[in-house]
């Protein structure tokens, strides 16, 4: 069977080189079994344009670097099977965050910056005893492991309508984050007011709801549920009820009385 | 020109470096943190099996203690490590575990009651060690200990590292890369630093500099590491002349990597119960191991898997020969959630659902045991100020092989270990450097970028990285010997010099530059290579994942120590010198490789 030939129109642009215009250029590559955009982006750099950028570290799946638009869609290339693609496709750095440089974006400092905002660590006042294992039972460990499963590619921050409006958006990766703290029991910020900056319109009211977050995530991440559980929260708080709890059951308990 | 001073320069964002920075910063320290990629993009996220520490928490663990995890280390290194290293770290290590659950990190917990073993042995976890951070089993260790995240071990580890390092306010530059460090021989200054952004340059003046860069396994070619891992940071120091790297020929080679690809999957496949299949779907480990079986070292399992390939017994295909790696019958539920990121891969990556295929492997490059030589405070020999952790330093305590799960470990405890040094040496009174020192090293690294853009030689990057690769896959892998090592030498040597012709087909224009980073780290890849060959062909024993197949025995009597090479300015090979290996309580002994010679049957092949 003859192999395909594939054709990547991919943007191109450096932001620092006053004469450069933003472009697309056309790479042709044969087809190999099992090619993923990984290898043909690594192909096309080594043998057709050393100078094209885009970011790859664990071509793995589990380092988020390498999300970009694959036919208009917010992805991970490096799982992004080239047998998947029609003959022709186009490659987009994402929208929102800032250019590097074709298809490189800094996702690494928005990330960074959103980590400070929500203030992604563990607030205790517990003092570490080198000689104590502090319980957890495995159930809360897997619930906390699995908010905290985000890799900070930035695909559903990509996929936000709200995101594109307002760039002070915490975007849903900032919301899961603060989700994974609310979840984890050593974390002390008991009064929901602690997480100051989620009750605005940068954070939880700013979403509208479409929900392309979900459908984007490569983790399948349960983004949709996370959003709902912390708008009605912080709603409840926010006409008083359950402000000075984070506990998931006894929140559900609120709204059982307040919708009687 | 920037010039930043800082307390303290860590070159490198992983676990370690991350670990020693908040050390730094927790000791009231300034410390900056340089990486390639922002920090959570580190390798060190790829960890999947577990950290090992003695923790004794599970049926499996009982009895377990720091003294039975050191002596599972020493054998596993072949007695090749420094046993005071390798004593300070099994002490540490369930205090570093501890340490990043109190910090965040959703270790799995033990579940009481009963549940099946997949050798169909019946355990029960006890009630009174309900919650308990919980360990599994993993390569080569007598007690169950890897404690381990759900699937995400490393991913939970850094983005908890992470949000420390956010909490302390310690600063990060990303998108940087170090291209040489600032040093009068007798000391180290600091860096010179390029912005992967701008294309800039800076100088970062620091009392004290720790290089936390990883593994080299990118220079194999294939290999399970990430694309960034280099060596940059070994190749730094080598580079200075003065300090030596140590056991570079010490290279792991990892039983699963996928086929294509080379992703690993992970150890625990087989710590669950996970068989090694041949063409004719024949279990064939336990014929070799009758009594590890899949889970022995893993050099043992990789020379096993590779003399099972050479008799024919390997499955042929497009990407080479390789063996089949079976968990099917450890059924849906247990790979969609235990083995849940290895069921990614093998889904998304090859298109093989490992709950009805057996996934293809074959032994893959994975670590680095050498690096640069440290004392047991991570001060690296030969420049005072400089410091080295994790896997790009060789304190030793991995000596010819590391220990599943114990990389992991000694991110984190090295991390402490040289956080500590670092502010008990930084009590004594600076050493300034002079601006002579520093405009020099700059104008050195600006000369080296100006004659690569003016450069017309014919000589593309691409081609000779290949070419390196392909060198010490075929000739410094698996089974080593004289004729092929004396040959990849000579080789590695020719491509060293053809470096010097290299021409950029981009030119050096602004901002980001790939191909000029590529070409700025080559020749420092290459000095590694020719260090790896050159140890390997010298060192006339086989020792843990160190094989000859013309030296086939340990040879303690001439061999028992630890290879030191240090490349001097304009030399075309490293000069080599040994010092003995610290023996504190465990005296050399059989370390155990199974009842059946090995003899591989013919060269091996490498797809």
């Amino acid at each position: 069977m003859a192999k395909r030939v594939v054709t990547f129109e991919i943007f191109r642009h450096n932001p620092l080189d006053p004469d450069s215009k933003p472009r697309m250029q056309p790479f042709v590559l044969e087809e190999t079994p099992r090619m993923t955009l990984f290898t043909a982006l690594t192909k096309i750099r080594e043998e057709l344009d050393p100078s094209l950028k885009f970011d790859f570290v664990c071509r793995a799946a589990v380092c988020g670097s390498c999300a970009m638009l694959v036919n208009g869609k917010p992805r991970l290339a490096c799982r992004t099977r080239v047998e998947e693609l029609p003959d022709r496709t186009t490659l987009f750095p994402l929208p929102f965050f800032k250019l590097v440089g074709d298809l490189s974006v800094d996702t690494g400092s928005w990330f960074r910056e959103m980590g400070a905002r929500v203030q992604s660590w563990v607030h205790t006042m517990e003092q570490f005893n080198p000689a104590l294992e502090e319980r957890m039972s495995n159930e809360k460990a897997i619930a906390v492991y699995e908010l905290d499963r985000c890799i900070e590619c930035g695909c559903c921050v990509a996929a936000c309508a709200t995101a594109q409006m307002r760039p002070d958006f915490l975007g849903p990766a900032g919301l899961l984050r603060v989700a994974r703290f609310v979840a984890d029991p050593r974390d002390q910020r008991t009064s929901i007011n602690a997480f100051d900056v989620v009750k605005t319109d940068e954070g939880i009211f700013g979403c509208v709801g479409f929900l392309a977050c979900h459908d984007s995530c490569p983790k399948n991440l349960s983004l949709a549920t996370q959003l709902a559980y912390l708008r009605r929260k912080f709603m409840l708080t926010g006409v008083g009820i359950g402000k000075d709890s984070k506990d998931h059951h006894n929140i559900s308990q609120t709204v059982e009385l307040s919708a009687r | 020109m920037t010039t930043i001073f800082t307390d303290v320069l860590v070159i490198g964002a992983g676990l370690a470096g991350e670990r020693a920075a908040v050390e730094a910063a927790l000791r009231g320290r300034k410390a900056i943190l340089l990486s390639l990629v922002p920090p959570r993009r580190s390798h060190s996220v790829a960890a999947q099996g577990g950290m090992q520490a003695a923790l004794g928490n599970m049926v499996m663990s009982k009895g377990d203690s720091p003294d039975v995890h050191f002596e599972d280390t020493v054998k596993g290194s072949d007695w090749g490590c420094d046993q005071d290293v390798a004593r300070l770290f099994v002490t540490l290590a369930p205090v570093a575990v501890r340490q990043m659950s109190h910090w965040g990190v959703p270790w799995s917990r033990v579940e009481p009651g009963p549940r099946k073993l997949a050798d169909g042995r019946v355990i029960e976890e006890e009630k009174e060690k309900e919650g308990l951070i919980a360990a599994r089993d993993f390569g080569g260790t007598k007690k169950w200990r890897a404690c381990f995240a759900s699937d995400g071990t490393g991913h939970s580890l850094v983005y908890t590292m992470d949000n420390m390092v956010l909490q302390l306010g310690v600063t990060v530059h990303d998108r940087v890369e170090a291209l040489a460090l600032i040093h009068d021989g007798q000391r180290c200054f600091g860096a010179i630093v390029q912005d992967l952004r701008t294309g800039e340059l800076r100088t970062y003046l620091a009392r004290a500099t720790i290089i936390a860069t990883g593994g080299y396994g990118r220079i194999f070619g294939h290999s399970t590491n990430a694309v960034i891992n280099e060596g940059t940071g070994m190749a730094l120091a080598q580079d200075t002349g003065v300090v030596p790297l140590g056991n570079m020929e010490a290279v792991q080679f990892h039983p699963t990597g996928i086929v294509p690809g080379d992703i690993l999957v992970s150890e625990a496949c087989r710590g669950d119960g996970g068989y090694l299949l041949d063409k004719d779907e024949h279990r064939f480990m336990p014929d070799y191991e009758p009594a590890k079986k899949e889970l022995a070292s893993r050099d043992v399992v990789s020379r096993r898997m590779m003399q099972h390939i050479l008799l024919g017994k390997g499955i042929e295909s497009p990407y080479g020969t390789h063996l089949w790696l079976d968990i099917r019958h450890l059924g849906k539920k247990h790979i969609d959630s235990n083995l849940r990121e290895v069921a990614d891969i093998c889904r998304t990556f090859l298109g093989v659902d490992p709950v009805t295929q057996p996934i293809p492997v074959r032994p893959t490059q994975h670590y680095s045991m050498g690096g640069v030589r440290t004392n047991i405070g991570c001060r690296a020999y030969g420049l005072a100020g400089l410091y080295a952790a994790g896997e790009a330093g060789c304190w030793d305590m991995h000596g010819f092989n590391r220990l599943g799960g114990n990389s992991v470990a000694e991110t984190v405890v090295t991390g402490m270990v040289v956080g500590r040094q670092v502010a008990v040496d930084l009590e004594a009174p600076a050493v300034a450097c002079t601006e002579k020192l520093a405009q020099d090293t700059l104008k050195q690294v600006e000369e080296r970028i100006r004659r690569l853009a003016a450069s017309e030689g014919l000589v593309a990057v691409h081609a000779v990285k290949k070419r390196m690769g392909e060198v010490l896959t075929e000739k410094v892998g698996i089974f080593r010997n004289g004729k092929n090592l004396s040959e990849a030498v000579e080789e590695l040597q020719e491509l060293l010099e053809m470096s010097r012709h290299i021409g950029l087909r981009t030119g050096v224009g602004r901002g980001a530059n790939p191909e000029l980073s590529a070409a700025l780290r080559l020749p420092g890849m290459l000095r590694l290579a020719v260090t790896i060959a050159y140890g390997a062909l010298q060192r006339t024993e086989s020792r843990g994942s160190h094989f000859r197949e013309d030296y086939p025995r340990r040879d303690d009597k001439n061999w028992l120590k630890r290879t030191l090479a240090t490349w001097p300015a304009g030399a075309d090979k490293p000069v080599l010198n040994y010092e003995p290996v610290v023996i504190t309580d465990l005296p050399p002994g059989e370390r155990g490789y199974g009842e059946m010679q090995l003899k591989p049957q013919k060269e091996p092949a490498h797809g």
